[in-house]
């Protein structure tokens, strides 16, 4: 014990004080760990996904695929333009849609259309689909993602609100378009 | 000039400064260090300030909000007096900056600077390249345009596939669901305060080391470093053959600095800044993005590794290669410096240096893209049509309306994706061209669905003639056999 007979009584407020210094640093980092973490939790349970009006079933002709645009549900006010996103709408027959993410399911550059062949093309990697989304070639390892949708008093309804990545989106991965 | 000794030794009395800069100056270097080779790192640090300098200029006018980016750029370019200018030289000092860095650190490698007692330098120096090209990745996301948006995507899919974690990774990487106004704030809060914070840390480190364990010597091919008595031999050799730093050896590191700011201003000026390109609205999607050119050769490998290889190369692939070059001092941390003598070192810097730079240029022209307005811009050429029957020119109008030529070119325009069909009549049978439009395969989309058979009939009957006049079409021999034979047995029964 003779240890204890050299502790002075600086060194053990020093000792003290650091111990104080750690407890608040410890009160602290509570709040900042969840300010920095607030933009995945706030997420948590699907909660930036909601149902997303894109127009009147009239407004997509049967058996073509139209882009179609929508503000993303989560806004922040310094957002600009960013929110307002774009989308392919198929619409096979009557009330049977397919709704696409722009995003190509490689690495996210916007896919376009290409009526004639009747293709999905990926200006960034070479990424093609078939019109039901489908992957016809390229370095996609996945069909195109597809939001879940829904036709409400004649309305194209989408749930939508996160980018879609390879990763993410469970909501949207899950449901892997049928084969060509 | 009384008066101005007299003002320098009031504040030396107080701050006690000048003895130890003295000391740091005239510290004597091994004269053989002396070198135009030595220059690169003390560039870097140039064009590190010059980047200080003008992007503070640039904080004064720029607005990182989702909303004004962009416009606040503009305003730059076109409104605010030599914004451009202060744009371009922050701009083209970014380009000088990786290609400096890159040049010191070969430059470093291949005189065996990294080894003893100098791996600490090497690996905080391992740091201060990640964080330069950091600064990079975040720079070119604070030019708030279609590239930095779509390149943004591209990072965010990258991050996504992280096992477990890549959603969560997402989400913090852009602030939110999406790439929006947060994430723009908070790549503007890492590209102005905590990467420069960081480097500015580092490259004290980094400089403090290369005055306490001295600059690396000239490597001598057969002076093999070993770690009992490296630095009695150094001490040694500064001693007897070593010169102050001021000014024998920072002349030609003032010649350089200065020479490179030239070499920057003169690009900003002759080249101008770079973009911005269109507004960042995501419902504008006729855009090709395409990033820096130091992370094109990323964007080229991605298109050409094959699908099922990528997620492993990408997650896995920088971690090895981070890890390499951190244990590289304690793999050969002793031995031989010079690269006359370290024929592997110089093999690598070599195929290192070859395939980045075939990706660059690979990545210059995209290949692999499919020509997204082949269809409207791209006729098919006259002279494949000359002498052809209604049927094949039929064919030639399902080829052009189909837009086969986003992928294949034919007289010389059309994409790289697929095979030039000038003369594909020579490498396929008539059955294997109604096989490959059909069903597709290696790597074609399958068309089936999309021609009626009378317009596969005519897109066939129209690419058989594309051989070269003095060529036959291919054909399958087997089948002629075949056909011979069935119709030998009912020649007799003919009268």
């Amino acid at each position: 014990m003779s240890n204890e007979d050299t502790v002075s009584r600086r060194g053990l407020f020093m000792k003290l004080g650091i111990l104080f210094n750690g407890v608040v640093a410890a009160a602290l980092a509570v709040p900042i760990v969840r300010f920095v973490l607030s933009s995945v939790t706030r997420g948590r349970g699907n909660a930036y996904l909601s149902w997303v009006p894109l127009g009147s079933v009239s407004d997509f002709p049967e058996g073509e695929t139209r882009l179609a645009t929508f503000r993303n549900p989560y806004v922040t006010p310094t957002d600009g333009k960013t929110v307002d996103t774009a989308c392919w709408v198929r619409r096979i027959e009557g009330e049977q849609f397919q709704v696409f993410a722009v995003n190509c399911a490689h690495l996210g550059c916007p896919v376009r259309w290409f009526q004639q062949s009747g293709l999905f093309m990926c200006p960034c990697h070479g990424g093609v689909y078939y019109q039901d989304g489908s992957r016809a070639s390229g370095p996609p390892e996945r069909g195109l993602f597809e939001y879940p949708h829904k036709v409400q008093n004649g309305l194209v309804t989408i749930q939508a609100g996160e980018l879609p990545t390879p990763g993410a989106s469970a909501a949207m991965i899950g449901k892997k378009p049928p084969c060509a | 000039m009384r008066l101005i000794a007299q003002i320098g030794e009031w504040f030396d009395r107080r701050l006690e400064l000048a003895a130890p800069i003295r000391e740091v100056a005239e510290h004597r270097v091994p004269r053989n260090t002396a070198s135009w080779f030595y220059v690169f790192g003390s560039a870097a640090l140039t064009i590190f300030i010059l980047q200080l300098v003008t992007g503070i200029l640039l904080a004064l006018i720029y607005v990182p909000s989702g909303a004004e980016a962009w416009s606040s750029l503009q305003a730059l370019n076109h409104d605010v007096t030599l914004g451009w200018f202060v744009r371009a030289l922050h701009g083209w000092g970014s380009n000088f900056m990786v290609a400096v860095v890159l040049i010191h650190m070969v430059q470093v490698f291949l005189f065996g600077a990294y080894k003893f007692p100098r791996e600490l330098t090497w690996i905080v120096g391992v740091f201060l390249l990640l964080m330069t090209l950091g600064m990079a990745f975040s720079g070119q996301v604070l030019r708030f345009d279609q590239d930095a948006y779509w390149g943004l995507g591209i990072g965010a899919s990258i991050a996504s596939r992280v096992p477990i974690m890549g959603p969560a990774i997402v989400k913090m990487m852009l602030g939110g669901p999406i790439i929006a106004g947060a994430t723009l704030s908070r790549f503007f809060a890492l590209h102005v305060f905590v990467i420069p914070g960081t480097l500015i840390l580092l490259i004290g480190v980094h400089l403090l080391m290369v005055l306490k364990l001295g600059i690396n010597d000239w490597p001598m091919p057969g002076r093999l470093v070993k770690r009992a008595t490296y630095e009695a031999e150094y001490h040694q050799m500064t001693k007897e053959d070593g010169a102050p730093f001021v000014p024998y050896a920072i002349w030609k590191d003032l010649f350089f600095a200065a020479f490179i700011l030239l070499a920057v201003a003169a690009c900003a000026l002759y080249f101008g800044p770079f973009g911005p390109t269109g507004f960042p609205d995501p419902t504008i999607i006729q855009t090709v993005p395409k990033p820096d050119y130091f992370f094109l050769w990323l964007y080229a490998l991605l298109s050409l590794l094959p699908p099922s290889m990528e997620t492993p190369a990408l997650l896995i692939g920088p971690v090895v290669a981070i890890v390499a070059l951190l244990l590289l001092p304690f793999i050969s941390g002793e031995g031989e410096k010079s690269w006359r003598r370290r024929p592997i070192a110089v093999l690598t810097v070599l195929l290192i240096a070859i395939t980045l730079g075939t990706f660059t240029h690979l990545a210059e022209f995209a290949p692999w893209s499919p020509h997204m307005n082949a269809w409207s811009s791209a006729p098919v050429p006259e002279r494949f049509l000359r002498g052809t029957t209604a049927l094949e020119r039929q064919g030639a109008l399902v080829f052009q309306g189909k837009q086969c030529r986003n992928c294949h070119s034919l007289g010389e325009t059309g994409g790289q994706r697929g095979p030039a069909l000038d003369s594909v009549a020579v490498r396929l049978t008539r059955d294997q061209l109604i096989r490959q439009v059909i069903q597709g395969g290696g790597n074609m989309p399958a068309y089936g669905k999309n021609l009626s058979p009378a317009e596969t009939t005519a897109l066939v009957a129209f690419l058989v003639t594309l051989h070269p006049p003095g060529q036959a079409p291919a054909r399958d021999a087997s089948r002629d056999a075949v056909l011979r034979e069935m119709q030998q047995p009912s020649a007799p029964a003919q009268p």
